[in-house]
Formats: structure tokens, sequence, C-alpha cells
């Protein structure tokens, strides 16, 4: 075999094997998707969004209470971590030089990295110990220390990616520093950042691991924040691994309500950074 | 209109600053001594002195890199923006000193345009009332009379005066400069720095600019640093010439132009290097 052929050769095996792996990468993808939609399409009903959940060996039920402590938790851990996140960011992107953005910034990248388990762990000592209470608060302060270190990076990233120009512009005006961020910088990044809110928040409100012993979960209205609260993730984990059969029903309709969840907050992020939205 | 109070003092008699000028010599509007800058351990400019007459248009012109874009920016002191700057000597500004005044305050009577248009993503009323909305005006009506004549004094308000709430991106090269120029001309410089305002621009749009920085003079200072030594020439009543740092010479333009008196002036004008 001549060398021209043999690299010939290599280069369509390589065609191949990556286009295979994609390939399944995608096939993988739509199975979920499939079975998700299959599943939990033929099991979601009114109930699902209306009920509270029945007692094992009762059929039906649903999971209103679930639905609207996720809401709470993540509206909860969105009021800590997006301020801290964005007025953090700011700093980084604009005051950022020196020995302690870097240390901030590394400790951003680091916190990212940590299992999300971790922060449920932190947010049981610090919150839950001390008020001797699950509750909605401690499972929104676990999801908020996820959520501060990607949206310090987001913002971060999209700020230092306004023209310097534009600061000079508002300097030479009279601006001072302050004024030049709130009212050019800021306003000039404010899609990216947005959308990097978005999937934020969106990637925290799947998450279950950080809620087992935070928010812990119920079967009724919590009636206050103050009190162990149920979410989805949580009913998905408690009612997959049950032995009822309705149960199981269950835990795919509230699969696929997340999903929808997500789907929705991941493509209004896409419009929100998409060059046909409007400027301001 | 604080422009004109201020330039009829200046066109008074010389009485505060005694033995710093002749009599019956008019004050300049900038005085610049003993200038050196220098960027971390790099000097970039050397004893640079100049004195800018009021209501005149001078130009820095200079081969790239002798530093007449960093002497510009020391005169509003936008050079603070970078790390490892640093000034000494000394700019006067009708006599106050412009290094140690509140910046803010500075640039206010000191207007810059740089070398590329940079709207602000915003629409084309709100671009032109950042200065004065910055600088606490809220009243809507002089706001929009404010606008108004600032595009006027920019020669773009035909142009835009029906889609003033229109994005200024929507706008062509040349009309987003001279928009820069509204919005510079807004809060009612003294003092007005172009760096190579129409180095990023066609012939046209470049004409424009020129012709509307030429009328400017009237009620501002314009001091303006251009790669193109024919707008110079067109435009400016002084000149100084920069290499590596120093102020080689500095004159009327028509003797920069016709009958400088330093050979590395000569050299540069007639094309020789640069």
């Amino acid at each position: 075999m001549t060398r021209h052929r043999w690299r010939n050769l290599v280069n369509e095996v390589m065609f191949g094997l990556t286009a295979a792996c994609a390939l399944a990468a995608v096939c993988l993808l739509f199975w979920i998707l499939g079975f998700l939609l299959w599943n939990g399409g033929k099991s979601l009903n009114l109930a699902f969004f209306t009920h509270l959940p029945k007692p094992p060996g009762e059929i039906g039920g649903g999971m209103a209470n679930a639905i609207v402590g996720s809401l709470q938790i993540v509206l909860i851990a969105s009021l800590i971590g997006i301020p801290i996140g964005f007025l953090g960011g700011i700093y980084l992107a604009e005051f950022g030089s020196g020995p302690f953005p870097f240390f901030v910034r590394y400790t951003a990248d680091l916190l990212n990295g940590v299992p999300s388990i971790v922060m449920g762990l932190f947010a049981y000592a610090i919150v839950v110990r001390p008020m001797h209470q699950f509750s909605a608060l401690a499972g929104g302060v676990a999801l908020s220390v996820i959520l501060i270190p990607t949206t310090i990076r987001t913002t971060e990233q999209f700020l230092r990616a306004v023209p310097q120009t534009l600061r000079e512009g508002a300097l030479a005006l009279g601006a001072n520093k302050w004024k030049t961020i709130a009212t050019v910088v800021v306003p000039a990044a404010v899609r990216g950042v947005a959308t990097g809110m978005i999937l934020g928040v969106a990637r925290i409100a799947g998450e279950s691991a950080p809620l087992l012993f935070t928010s812990f979960g119920n079967d009724y209205w919590s009636r206050s924040l103050n009190q162990p609260t149920s979410a989805l993730p949580l009913m998905i984990y408690k009612y997959a691994i049950s032995p009822y059969a309705d149960w199981h029903r269950q835990a795919w309709a509230a699969g696929l309500v997340l999903l929808a969840v997500m789907l929705l907050l991941n493509i209004s992020a896409r419009l929100v950074l998409s060059p046909g939205a409007p400027r301001n | 209109m604080m422009g004109t109070l201020q330039n009829s003092t200046a066109a008074g008699p010389p009485a505060t600053n005694p033995g710093a000028s002749a009599p019956g010599r008019v004050e300049p509007k900038l005085k610049i001594s003993r200038l050196d800058f220098f960027y971390g351990a790099f000097k970039a400019l050397h004893g640079v002195e100049l004195e800018i007459a009021a209501n005149r248009i001078t130009a820095l012109i200079g081969p790239s890199g002798c530093g007449k874009s960093t002497f510009l920016r020391v005169l509003n002191r936008m050079h603070e923006t970078v790390r490892g700057a640093r000034v000494t000597g000394e700019v006067l500004l009708d006599n106050e000193d412009a290094l140690a005044m509140d910046v803010s305050r500075l640039r206010r009577r000191v207007g810059m345009v740089f070398q590329k248009p940079n709207p602000f993503p915003k629409s084309i009323f709100d671009n032109v009332a950042y200065g004065l909305r910055v600088n606490g005006t809220r009243n809507n009506a002089r706001l929009k009379e404010a606008v108004e004549h600032s595009l006027r004094r920019a020669a773009l308000w035909e142009e835009v005066k029906d889609k003033l709430h229109k994005s200024a991106y929507d706008l062509s090269g040349g009309q987003q400069q001279r928009l820069c120029i509204a919005r510079g001309l807004a809060v009612d410089p003294e003092v007005l720095l172009l760096d190579e305002p129409s180095s990023a621009l066609d012939p046209i749009a470049t004409a424009k600019i020129e012709e509307l920085v030429f009328h400017l003079k009237d009620n501002c200072t314009i001091v303006i640093v251009t790669h193109n030594m024919q707008q110079a020439a067109r435009i400016a009543d002084e000149t100084g010439f920069f290499l590596l740092g120093k102020l080689i010479e500095f004159d009327k333009t028509e003797t920069i132009f016709k009958n400088p008196s330093k050979k590395e002036t000569e050299d540069y004008i007639t094309g020789r290097f640069g």
C-alpha cells in the first residue's frame, strides 16, 4: 500500500469514527427525550398540577406542592445568587486586575467544579443545623451557592466583551467609572448577561442532590419558608425508587415537566441572545 | 454659552499670570510645560512645551508612534485609564491646573472624539443627551433643545431629525462619527480634542467632518491629531510636528508646510520618511 493511499484510508476511518460518535450522542439524546415524552406524556394529567400527593396505595393525586416548592426554592436561590454573582462579575470585569481578583476568579472556577451534593452539605451545616429545621430557605441557599460562580463568570465574560472604546466615550463626557459601568457597559452587555443568568437558573432548577437534606420535601403545602418543602427533582427521586407503579407513572410526569421548564428557559435564553431581539 | 464667556475672558488683558506672557498677547487656552510621559519604564513624551490658542484649530502631525495621540489624551487625562501611565509637568487650562482638578470636571470642559466612531448602543437622542444626563440634567425640554442644538452644530440634524429614537447603530460610519461629535458638543466643552477623527471614514464623510470642525472653532478650541497632512493643511491654524516623543516644531500651519525651520519637519512633510 502506498503512503498516499494509507493516508487517505486513515482520513476516511477517522471521519467515519467521529461521525459515528456524533450520531451515537444524538441518538442517545433523542432516546432519552423520546422515553420521557412517551412515559411522561401518558402519565401527565390535570391532577398532576392541581392535587397534593396521595398516600402509597391510593391511585391518583399530583405534585402541586412540589411545583410551587420548586418555584419558591429557585426564587430564593435567584434572589441570593444573581445579585451576588452579578455584582461580583462587574468587579472582576471592571476592577479586576491584581492578586485578589485572580483569587476570586480561581475560587469561582473551583466552586463550579464542586459536586452539587457538597453544596447541600454546606447549606445543611450553615442553615439547617442552626435552625433545627429543613426548609425551603436552606434549599434556596444550597442552590444559590451553585448559581453564584456561574453567574460571576458569565457576567464577567460578557462585560469584558464590551469594547473599551465605549467606556472611553462615556469617561470622556465626564461620567465617572460607576456611571460608565451602570449606563453604558452593563446595558451594552445586558443580553449576554441575562442569558447566562437564565441558563444558570435552568441548571439549578433541575438539581436534586443539594435539596435532599436541605429542603427535604413533604407531601402537603408548606405553610412557610421555614418548613420542609418539596421540589420536583426531589419527588422524582422519591417516586422513582418507590415500589408503586402509580408513583413511577408520576415520576415520569415530573421528569417531563422539568424537561419542559428547561426547554422553555433555554429557548428564552436563545431569544434574548438572538440578533433579532430589539436593541435598546 | 460657557465657551463664549470663557473666550471673552481669554481675549481680555492677561492680568492673572505675571510673567507668563508679554503685554498685549492673548492668553493661551491650554498651556503645556515640561511635559514628560511614561508607560511604565518607557518614556513616550519628552519635555513637551506648547501653548494652544483659544478658538483656533491646532493640528498635531507626525509618524505612527510619535506620541501625538498620547499627548492629546493627556489633555483630558484619558491616559489615566491605562495602567502604568504616568505624567509629569504642567498642563494649564485657563491658568487652572488640569492635572490636579476633578477629572470629571476637566473632561466636561475638554471633550474628546475618538478615532473610530464609538456611539453607545442607545438611541440617537440618548447618545447626544448622555453627557447632559450624567451631569445631572433631567429636564426633558432642556434636553430636547440641547440635543437639537448639538446635532445642528455637528451638521447631522437634517439627516436624523425624523429618527431620533432609532438606534445609533443604524447610522453610517460618517454619521456615527458626527453623532459622536454632537455628543461631545452637547456638554458645551471649551476644548474639543479629536484623535484622527476621519481615519476610519471615506473621503466624502471626511470632507463633511472637516467642514464641520472648521465651523466649530467659533465657539470652541480644537486640537486635532491627524495622519493626513493634507487635512492639517486644509483646516488647521497652527500645526505641531511630533517625532519620537518630542515636539519638534510648532508654528502657523502655512509656515510648517511651506517653510519649516527644522530639517526633520521638512523631511516628514516632503515624504522622505514616516
